[in-house]
């Protein structure tokens, strides 16, 4: 129940980019059977980046600019 | 079921009032629980392995929403940890083990390392710090006046010739601009690590990933003893004042996750 409603609370709705800044450089690093190594951070930094620009070019077409 | 299922970590805290977590559900949806050994007590939740297995998790990470979503639920349960217990240490998103015991083992083979981190973020708080620049406005504040101004008066040099130099003041205005702007994030980031016990710069933010105008000249985090707080908030407020086309944006309070991994090195050292 509290977890739910601070999940929800407005001054956590915080931008994605810098949750991601945080939760895919940052914590502390446990060896466990998965853990995201720095290469595959950066992976998927650069993916994100790849798709969010084709996204966005994408909406560009669409909306005919 | 312990056997199909993986256990996905959020943060490990010690003294952690377990009350708060009752109903509280992490990625996927499912209900979180608690690993304790010898005082320090992980919070988990199990993960099926054909999604947050090695291999599909890759693949996942790469979907936005999925991406999106997961790390939601992790900070939402990293928050709720946070905030009971004196600290709570993050993990990095995507630490997944096989089971209870080996989580279980990761507390006691990694103790030393837990312990100096709960004590060093126990009475802290991680704060955000972004300082943006505007480019045409820190070009045009230095910028020589500009003679002729649109142009028509080019007849001189030909108004190709003027144009061209033209173009050329406003390329070493920004250029300038540029390397003003960066020498003064640095002097913000010095000002405001003064003011915390730990300081780290994130790389500057994509525009497009963010959808914010302006240079990301400063992605900064601070962790911040809480009596120092409102100073804190103070300096961001007096020093984003300072500089004509600078602006500054708190962020925050954050969970320390960006001085939870103050103790890698002891990993490598240990295998």
């Amino acid at each position: 129940m509290t977890g739910e409603l601070e999940a929800a609370a407005p001054e956590r709705r915080i931008a994605l980019v810098d949750l991601l800044d945080r939760v895919l450089a940052g914590g502390v690093v446990l060896s466990g059977e998965v853990t995201l190594s720095i290469a595959e951070v950066d992976l998927v930094h650069v993916s994100l980046r790849a798709l969010i620009t084709s996204a966005s070019t994408l909406e560009r077409s669409l909306s005919g600019e | 079921m312990a056997d199909t299922s993986g256990r996905w970590l959020y943060a490990i805290a010690r003294e952690l009032d377990t009350d708060a977590l009752t109903g509280l559900r992490g990625v996927a949806g499912a209900p979180v629980h608690v690993v304790e050994d010898a005082g320090l007590v992980a919070v988990v939740s199990a993960v099926d392995l054909a999604e947050f297995g090695a291999e599909p998790l890759k693949r996942n990470l790469e979907d936005l929403d999925w991406l999106a979503a997961t790390a939601r639920a992790h900070d939402a349960v990293v928050t709720t940890v946070g905030g009971a217990a004196p600290a709570a240490v993050p993990l990095r998103l995507a630490t997944v083990c096989l089971g209870d015991d080996r989580v279980r083992e990761l507390l006691i083979r990694r103790r030393p390392d837990l312990e100096s981190a709960l004590a060093l973020l126990t009475g802290r708080t991680e704060w955000g710090v972004k300082a943006y620049a505007d480019p045409d406005a820190l070009a045009a504040a230095d910028a020589p006046a500009e003679p002729g101004g649109q142009g028509g008066q080019g007849s001189k040099g030909g108004a190709g010739t003027a144009y061209l130099l033209r173009r050329k003041a406003q390329l070493s205005a920004r250029e300038k601009a540029e390397r003003n702007a960066s020498a003064h994030a640095d002097r913000l980031h010095r000002e405001l690590a003064a003011l915390a016990t730990a300081a780290r710069r994130h790389p500057p933010q994509d525009p497009k990933l963010s959808g914010r105008k302006g240079w990301n000249v400063l992605n900064g985090a601070y962790l911040v003893d809480d009596a120092k707080a409102d100073e804190l908030a103070a300096a961001v407020e007096r020093l984003g004042g300072e500089v004509e086309g600078v602006r500054l944006e708190l962020t925050g309070p954050w969970p320390a996750y960006s001085f939870a991994g103050v103790e890698q090195g002891a990993e490598e050292a240990a295998r």
